[in-house]
């Protein structure tokens, strides 16, 4: 057993787990937090990505011992005060899902490109940034809607005065 | 809030759970004490099971038990069945091997279930599984379809000689070949439908669980129809009776088709959970998904369109082969003959129309339905044979189908169908304007002047959704009813439960379903609950599949309503003191009619559970009602697609540069939803034109297993697509309601295919038009132009 340590949505979790224990195994099985999920077993379909210490990564493809002392944000982690994160609320607003599966993976995924490349996203930039996630469901024309949505909020909430 | 009308885009409001990390999922779902199964399944796609030795891996840390074919054999649990009876030409029933939940004494496909070991962890299982010796007899495997059924092929099940489940037909052979005998054209295609894999997002799961002091069995599986499962497990395996077993299919993350069936590793892990008297939890990884997940299409087939002179059509021939896997699935079976022959009439006025099917057996995975069933199958061929036809005959291919379509209404078909209704030109028209069909020559040189290849391509489709009426159904052969049911619990304060068959996996039930309720009621729909996939809960349904739920379970919901009505104006006569014929019910608001005497919904309600003011020897307390509803015929959508491309000769790359819809569903219920529907239904039809294709090699291994080998439809593989609607409404149902969940992959893929061709002057591409394909056909035809 190896004992792990982090913040996982600003509170502290931690754990004397098997060393094979995957951060995703370790959020879903010792916390819970079951919103992050599996839908694969190569590091393809992005369903299980979360954020740690700020960064998109894939938790099925890391161990939970390799995250000691980071800070983990989970899907669970977005919504702040029973307000919906802009990204959330976007998925909402433009049925950027479906069966809901792949909805956490992408969101989180979509924050971060949002991130890394800033708000103003066009669909090719969208669409590339998508290439970790799988949707079976929507087809992504709306879920490429629901990221320029969410990228154009997040903008807006970032840089309150550059409306005014 | 108010009410929420029919046809109004609202928002969903199962979202919000999903995108705060609250859905509950199975994998989700733990109960105390369980342990976790894991499955040895076979390398082997052939082999006999010689020798199975457990006792080192008995010994591993953490296994609570090992079992095998033996194992069930021993406890008499029944084996897997196919509900629908197909009968060969001659009469005789189909031929069907036996399929036992764990393998006895051979394995037939890699993948197949050799034992189950059970652990206090998962990892511990898999562990333990690596300890188990199997001594297996490898055979030759039989993988080649077209192949299957010849002489010389070692039989994969001794019920089936010649490894054929069926050789079945449908229409008229005689006047068909008559047709045949006489036309001015005739146009030939040969074309393989190439076999896809599911791939919902969320593996398949499930959770048995027993509870001795009431001797009741709990299944939570990733379910698209718990009842069905319910029934089977029930009636033919044998693990409970219906009264002693609990089916819940909680959030289901997409299903596609292939969360309907009732597979091995479900029924072992219930099996299992009173055996070791503990819970048995096991979830697929995505290669067990890839391995043991029933596969769709996989035909092999010939066409033969003939034309007279004018370039009506006057005889369609077809002979398919489809591959049905090592086992017949829960409805195999039905998949390439009633799903597929009766619909390749298409949206033409065919006379004579004769099509023969050969089911095999092969060492693959089990074929069953997959979005569309057959019903893509059948597009592919009449919308191949149609484009091929028209540029053989020198003919526009808009205009060539516009002369052969079906006009008038109802419309039999020589193939059972009897089309009830449908405006085909109108959604024509619509699609050339959008697509901007006149446009095309402009756009096809701009293309050549950058090197590249521009092409057009249509599929006119039309679907049977709904399957009906029961009677129907079973005089086909089919095992069950396809009616739905529904009932609608009004609260004391008026607040509402309906509690549906249907099944929601991804189709938005929970809101449109609330909208229905919500728009007749006068209610708002946050006062509506739905609830579905418990089948303690739910009395009986049929689950969601086939574009079904629209139709058939939102009927349901409407019969049940209007007795709620009824009932509802009896309690507000006799409160209002006015006779029931004279209570008018709009906006939620019972009025004695030609006067200001009213009383609203929730008041009704409580008067019916107080009882104070209503006579309840005339009118028992209460409000809530049930309806089972059959509808009387299938329900046909159908509608234009066009996709536009541009490939690059050089690297063979495709791009659709526009995709054009314009389908016909009837009513819409909830347009944002619709729509959803057609981009996820066109993405998985563009899927398997392009990208998607499960590739066994010779001996029977699959070589497409994971996300890596197998290409899944990515956001920049597509476009963003142009979605219209046009509306005949359906006469079968009382909401005119025709399904929208599969015409994407219906329509999808000959659209591609057809754009392909055009672009290159070929027609011979074979699904999926893989880059490396293209390339190859794109040389012939730079070389063609550079000699002209």
């Amino acid at each position: 057993m190896v004992h792990v340590s982090m913040a996982v949505n600003g509170r502290s979790a931690s754990a004397d787990v098997d060393p094979r224990t995957l951060l995703v195994q370790f959020l879903r099985e010792n916390l819970r937090l079951t919103g992050t999920h599996v839908g694969c077993d190569t590091s393809q379909c992005g369903a299980c990505v979360v954020h740690v210490d700020g960064q998109a990564i894939k938790s099925c493809t890391v161990l939970a011992a390799s995250c000691d002392g980071a800070q983990v944000t989970t899907i669970e982690g977005l919504a702040a005060n029973g307000k919906l994160h802009p990204m959330q609320q976007a998925f909402q607003d433009n049925h950027g899902l479906q069966c809901g599966f792949c909805t956490p993976g992408m969101i989180m995924a979509s924050i971060d490109l949002v991130n890394r490349l800033g708000p103003n996203l066009d669909e090719a930039t969208i669409r590339h940034g998508l290439e970790g996630n799988i949707c079976r469901c929507t087809g992504y024309h709306n879920i490429v809607k629901s990221i320029a949505q969410g990228a154009r909020e997040m903008g807006a909430a970032a840089t309150p005065q550059a409306a005014e | 809030m108010g009410v929420t009308a029919l046809g109004a885009s609202v928002k969903r409001t199962e979202d919000i759970r999903f995108i705060t990390g609250k859905g509950h999922y199975v994998d989700d779902i733990n109960r105390p004490g369980q342990a976790y199964a894991y499955f040895l399944r076979s390398p082997h796609a052939h082999a006999t099971i010689d020798r199975i030795e457990t006792s080192e891996a008995l010994k591993s840390p953490g296994v609570v038990a090992i079992f095998t074919g033996d194992d069930i054999a021993a406890d008499k649990v029944g084996g897997l069945i196919c509900g629908w009876m197909i009968h060969s030409k001659d009469g005789s029933p189909m031929n069907v091997g036996g399929h036992p939940s764990l393998a006895q004494g051979a394995v037939r496909y890699v993948g197949d279930h050799v034992a189950v070991v059970i652990a206090d962890t998962y990892a511990e299982a898999k562990d333990a599984a690596e300890k188990i010796v199997v001594d297996y007899g490898v055979l030759p495997a039989v993988i080649d379809v077209a192949g299957a059924a010849k002489d010389g092929q070692r039989h994969i099940h001794e019920a089936a000689p010649n490894n054929t489940v069926y050789n079945w037909h449908l229409g008229d052979k005689a006047a068909t070949d008559a047709a045949f005998a006489s036309a001015a054209h005739v146009t030939k295609i040969d074309l393989v439908n190439n076999r896809l894999i599911p791939n919902a997002m969320e593996p398949r799961a499930a959770l048995g669980d027993y509870d001795s002091g009431t001797d009741t069995m709990t299944l939570y599986t990733t379910s698209q129809n718990p009842h069905v499962a319910r029934v089977v497990l029930s009636a033919f395996v044998g693990l409970a009776p219906e009264n002693k077993l609990r089916v819940i299919a909680p959030d289901v993350g997409g299903g596609f088709g292939s969360k309907i069936f009732i597979y091995a590793d479900e029924t072992v892990c219930l099996w299992a959970a009173k055996k070791i008297n503990r819970p048995v939890k096991w979830t697929a990884d995505r290669t067990e998904a890839f391995l043991c997940d029933a596969h769709g299409r996989d035909h092999v087939t010939h066409g033969e369109l003939a034309l007279d002179a004018s370039g009506r059509i006057t005889g369609l021939r077809v002979h398919t082969t489809a591959n049905l896997g090592a086992y017949l699935s829960t409805f195999a079976s039905a998949v390439p003959t009633y799903l597929y022959a009766p619909l390749l009439s298409g949206q033409y006025a065919i006379p004579n129309i004769y099509c023969e099917v050969d089911g095999v057996y092969t060492n693959t995975a089990p074929v069953d339905a997959y979005r569309g069933a057959g019903r893509p199958e059948a597009t592919f061929v009449i919308e191949r044979l149609v484009e091929v036809a028209a540029r053989e005959t020198g003919r526009d291919p808009a205009e060539f189908r516009r002369t052969n379509f079906i006009r008038t209404f109802p419309h039999q078909t020589p193939v059972l169908m009897n089309y009830d209704a449908g405006d085909f030109p109108a959604a024509l028209d619509k699609a050339l304007a959008e697509a901007d069909y006149k446009g095309l020559a402009a756009r096809k040189a701009a293309s050549v002047a950058k090197g590249k290849l521009r092409g057009i391509g249509f599929s006119a489709y039309i679907e049977a959704c709904g399957i009906a009426p029961s009677s129907a159904v079973g005089a086909l052969g089919g095992g069950v009813g396809l009616w739905e049911s529904a009932e609608v619990r009004v609260n004391m304060i008026g607040t509402v439960e309906v509690l549906t068959g249907s099944h929601s996996h991804g189709q938005g039930h929970e809101t449109t379903f609330a909208q229905l309720v919500s728009s007749r009621l006068g209610i708002p729909m946050e006062n509506v609950t739905i609830v579905h996939g418990d089948t303690d809960k739910v009395q009986m349904g049929m689950g969601t599949y086939g574009s079904r739920s629209g139709a058939v379970g939102m009927s349901a919901i409407s019969k049940a309503l209007d007795k709620i009505e009824a009932k509802a104006k009896k309690v507000a006569g006799h409160v209002l003191e006015a006779s029931e014929q004279d209570i008018e019910f709009k906006d939620g608001k019972f009025t004695v009619k030609g006067t200001d005497k009213s009383i609203d919904f929730g008041s009704v309600a409580m008067n019916a559970y107080s009882g104070h003011k209503i006579n309840t020897q005339e009118i028992e307390p209460g409000l809530k009602e049930g309806a089972f509803w059959d509808p009387t015929n299938w329900t046909f959508p159908a509608g234009v697609h066009i996709c536009e491309l541009e490939i690059d000769p050089q690297t063979g790359v495709v791009t659709i540069e526009r995709w054009t819809a314009v389908d016909d569903f009837g009513k819409l219920i909830n347009p944002m939803i619709v729509e959803g529907q057609v981009h996820g239904g066109i993405a998985q039809g563009v899927g398997q034109a392009l990208l998607e294709g499960a590739h066994y090699d010779s001996d029977g291994q699959l070589l497409t297993a994971s996300f890596m080998d197998y290409c899944m439809p990515r956001a920049d593989d597509l476009p963003s697509f142009k979605v219209e609607t046009i509306e005949t409404i359906c006469p079968s149902n009382p909401l005119g309601i025709k399904g929208c969940g599969e015409a994407g992959a219906i329509a999808a893929p000959p659209a591609v295919i057809n754009a392909i061709t055009d672009a290159l002057g070929h027609e011979d591409v074979a699904m999926p038009a893989t880059p490396q394909a293209v390339w190859r056909a794109a040389q012939k035809t730079m070389m063609k132009r550079a000699a002209e």
